[in-house]
């Protein structure tokens, strides 16, 4: 509702917009009806979501990704399908599109962000949510309490991610996986792929494996059936390394250390 | 020529010119002696106004420039005016450019600087940038210019790398400073072919190195020929390390530099292939007396932090912002013991618990930050209007403050305005936008109106949150001295910004994005625009007509307009405003228009 009046309001300023430089009279363009201001903001009218950073430095994605949405401060029409709430205050009032809105390459813009907010640094968006990359992003962390006891006692209901680290042979530096972002051992796996798959064909490039620069990256497959050229592997609570994928996945949780990906060949000792 | 010819003047009177002469002379060496002993660059501006010999004097005699905005002024001008600067600074692309709102090419180059400074001040020492764009050339002829050059300092820079600091390590033989806060340098991680040993650059012999703090280099180093130049390196004082150094490599560097007062850690985790027998490692921190800052911990392993026990008690700066992996409880575990902190940086994993903490602990403390991790989830976050009621209660003496939650009420805040009346800066960041206070659903005003009203020293605002036009009648009002003030997703009519523009009369800089205001509130600004440093709105209700009336009313502003869509109307995406003695930029990205 408020939507539609702005645009009234919107057209009704423009033929008045006579640019006078000098402080604007008592004439008040907004002539906001203050019954109407109350203070139960319509969000989702106030919302219109692009998908994907302007400018993302980082990426070499162009630049030109627009979203076709604008702010909905300027009071235009926005095609909806385009919204997204990842808060449950804005699914309050009704419209709950939440509508995955496609999230092509960046891989670290979560679903529904705007450019360029909240106002951190890029590489920092990074810290937490790069070890979700292909997780389904948490929508409340309501749904996500801890089932599980976890690594330590937490303090509160608030669902703290657990995170735990992951190295993997051939890769000097290692990454952090949120486990509380996965429920199955399927999740983990292609998470694992994605966060460490463009590193390794990075290591293979950079250590001049001939013309292979042109090489696609290869799928991490078979992390948990030794199938593969990688095996993940874990080691526990009391020290022990144990591959992963033998005990249900909440006692995995509760027990898990830190996570290795281990060449599958230098597993003999897991026979 | 014109001799007075009285006969009642004693015959060894100087003439009146050779009088006037002596006086001249007498007006120009007094500056000279005195303007010396003004350092602060606004004691030296305020000086130079004073009359033309003033001036001439100020230009001679500078040493320091500082340069706010790099378009406001070409190089050449400055340059000419004065001749024997020792030292530089130079800002460039806005704050919010951090943030990926600009496009990577936009500008602030450092190139036209140095070129022109290579020649114009062969005895420059000291560079400091914040936010340019710095080429590896650009770094080499630096490195070859400049004989007696000593201190490097490049903040959130980016476009060098490891062939530029090879240069500069390599030449700058009287090298004290090398610092790269949060430049990115290799950022490109997979990129590891072109990388360049900058480390085993340093001469050998000692070095007069105070101050290296590579921790934003993203690229592998030699572990090596590090520790060989922290061995000679005798006034080491402060040394951040990058991620690759890992505790075993970063302990060896603690035992060689036993004296370092500023250390960061690097990873703070053990190298992957380490045998569960290697983890016992000797901690220097228990040695170190005189350790007062301590930051890194990019990729901590919780099993060591109890290490850095011994020397929290003597710590006044603390930055556990990267610290992300432990828990509330190790947090509180470490904060407990930090009687003398002056400055933590915290994530907000830190909880309204661990903020309690600190509450009770850190007495002494001047700044606070709160980082958020989980940016974009949920609504109830873990540090809220409790842990800041909390600080506000225990740490009187805050100064600065840095807050990102989920939600925030106005009692809290209030709460702050009044146990804080030292507060100069209040940055509060609501992640969820549009968000009222959480407990009553009113709008933020109170809590806004009380930081304005009750903290008097206060010089930097930054807002979010439902705000209506009465916070921004109460910023206008009480915020004499706000000198920036940053306005995000707030606000309800023009009236709001109109107030703002007519009452800061010590407004410098001014952000808005994605909010309601328009021309009229813009044009408010006129008589003001010239005093400030810059203008940004991004998002608002600005059209392209009143940035061309403000530009042909005021014609040394520049208006450079971003718009990335061009089939709608004449609302302008991104305005950035500010004076400039010289022609607009020609360095300028397609997607830039200067307005004229």
């Amino acid at each position: 509702m408020n939507e539609m009046t702005r645009n009234e309001r919107e057209s009704s300023e423009e033929r008045k917009l006579e640019l006078r430089l000098a402080p604007p009279g008592v004439e008040n363009w907004f002539k906001t009806n203050n019954k109407q201001r109350d203070y139960d903001y319509d969000y989702e009218s106030k919302l219109s979501l692009s998908t994907t950073n302007y400018f993302s430095n980082t990426n070499n994605t162009s630049f030109l990704h627009f979203p076709s949405n604008k702010p909905i401060v300027r009071g235009k029409e926005s095609s909806s399908s385009q919204t997204c709430c990842p808060k449950s205050v804005e699914l309050q009032n009704g419209d709950n599109k939440v509508t995955a809105v496609s999230n092509t390459s960046q891989k670290r813009t979560a679903p529904g962000a705007v450019v360029g907010w909240p106002p951190i640094r890029s590489f920092r968006k990074n810290l937490a949510t790069s070890s979700n990359s292909k997780a389904s992003q948490p929508e409340s962390h309501t749904q996500q309490h801890n089932k599980v006891a976890g690594k330590k006692p937490i303090d509160n209901n608030y669902g703290k991610g657990l995170f735990v680290k992951i190295n993997m042979d051939g890769v000097p530096i290692g990454r952090k996986v949120d486990l509380n972002a996965y429920d199955s051992y399927q999740n983990l796996s292609s998470a694992v792929d994605e966060l460490f798959r463009g590193l390794l064909k990075a290591q293979r490039d950079s250590s001049g494996c001939g013309g292979n620069k042109e090489e696609e990256e290869k799928v991490i497959s078979g992390l948990l059936d030794g199938s593969g050229e990688y095996t993940l592997v874990y080691e526990d609570n009391e020290g022990d390394r144990m591959l992963v994928g033998d005990v249900p996945w909440h006692m995995f949780v509760s027990t898990v250390k830190r996570l290795r990906v281990l060449k599958s060949t230098e597993l003999s000792a897991f026979t | 020529m014109n001799r007075n010819a009285s006969n009642t003047k004693p015959r060894n009177y100087p003439s009146p010119e050779l009088q006037s002469q002596n006086s001249d002379h007498v007006l120009e060496i007094v500056p000279e002696i005195v303007l010396q002993f003004l350092t602060s660059r606004r004691d030296r501006n305020a000086a130079s106004l004073v009359c033309k010999s003033w001036w001439r004097t100020d230009a001679l005699t500078r040493s320091e420039l500082f340069i706010a905005n790099c378009y406001t002024v070409s190089p050449r001008r400055v340059v000419s005016r004065f001749s024997r600067l020792r030292s530089v600074t130079i800002k460039g692309k806005p704050r919010l450019a951090d943030f990926d709102m600009l496009p990577a090419d936009w500008g602030a180059h450092f190139s036209p600087w140095v070129t022109t400074f290579s020649t114009a001040y062969p005895w420059l020492e000291k560079v400091h940038l914040k936010r340019m764009s710095v080429t590896d050339d650009d770094l080499s002829l630096l490195a070859g210019s400049f004989a007696a050059f000593k201190e490097l300092v490049l903040v959130s820079c980016e476009g060098f790398g490891t062939p530029g600091l090879a240069a500069v390590a390599s030449k700058c033989r009287l090298l004290r400073v090398l610092d790269l806060e949060e430049s990115s340098v290799d950022i490109n991680v997979s990129d590891y072919s072109g990388i360049v040993d900058w480390i085993s650059c340093f001469p050998e012999g000692e070095t007069h190195l105070e101050s290296l703090a590579f921790d934003s280099v993203c690229s592998p180093i030699n572990l090596e020929a590090l520790e060989k130049l922290v061995a000679r390196s005798p006034s080491l004082k402060r040394l951040r390390v990058n991620r690759h150094v890992k505790i075993f490599h970063l302990y060896r560097l603690m035992h060689i530099a036993p004296h370092l007062t500023d250390l960061g850690t690097g990873s703070f985790d053990v190298p992957e292939d380490t045998e569960d027998d290697e983890l016992v490692f000797e901690s220097p921190f228990a040695a170190s007396k005189s350790l007062v800052c301590l930051s890194g911990f990019r990729d901590i392993l919780p099993e060591y932090l109890p290490d850095i026990y011994p020397v929290c008690a003597n710590l006044t700066f603390l930055d556990f912002q990267y610290a992300d992996i432990i828990d509330t409880d190790e947090i509180k575990s470490v904060v407990s013991r930090c009687h003398k902190l002056q400055t933590l940086w915290v994530c907000d994993t830190i909880f309204d618990g661990g903020l309690q903490v600190v509450a009770q602990t850190c007495k002494d403390l001047r700044e606070l930050r709160v980082y958020p991790l989980y940016a974009n989830d949920g609504v109830e976050g873990p540090v809220s209007g409790v842990g800041l009621e909390a600080i506000s209660q225990g740490c009187r003496k805050l100064q600065y403050i840095m807050f990102f939650c989920q939600s925030m009420t106005n009692a809290a805040v209030v709460a702050l305005s009044r146990n804080c009346p030292d507060l100069a800066v209040f940055r509060l960041c609501i992640i969820g936008r549009y968000m009222p206070d959480a407990l009553t659903q009113r709008p933020m005003d109170e809590g806004v109106g009380a930081i304005v009203m009750n903290c008097k020293k206060l010089t930097r605002l930054d807002v979010t949150g439902v705000l209506t036009d009465r916070a921004f009648a109460y910023i206008g009002m009480y915020g004499k001295l706000i000198r920036t003030l940053s306005v995000k997703f707030a606000g309800d009519t023009d009236l709001g910004l109109k107030n703002v523009l007519q009452g800061c009369t010590n407004l410098q800089k001014l952000e808005i994005r994605d909010g309601p205001f328009g021309d009229g509130a813009l044009c408010c600004g006129l008589q003001h625009f010239y005093n400030m440093r810059f203008l940004w709105m991004s998002s608002c209700k600005v059209t392209r007509q009143a940035c061309q009336a403000i530009a042909r009313t005021l014609p040394h502003l520049v208006l450079e307009v971003i718009d990335t869509e061009q089939d709608t109307v004449d609302d302008v995406e991104i305005l950035y405003m500010y004076r400039s003695l010289d022609k607009p930029r020609d360095d300028a990205p397609k997607l830039v228009t200067i307005v004229h």
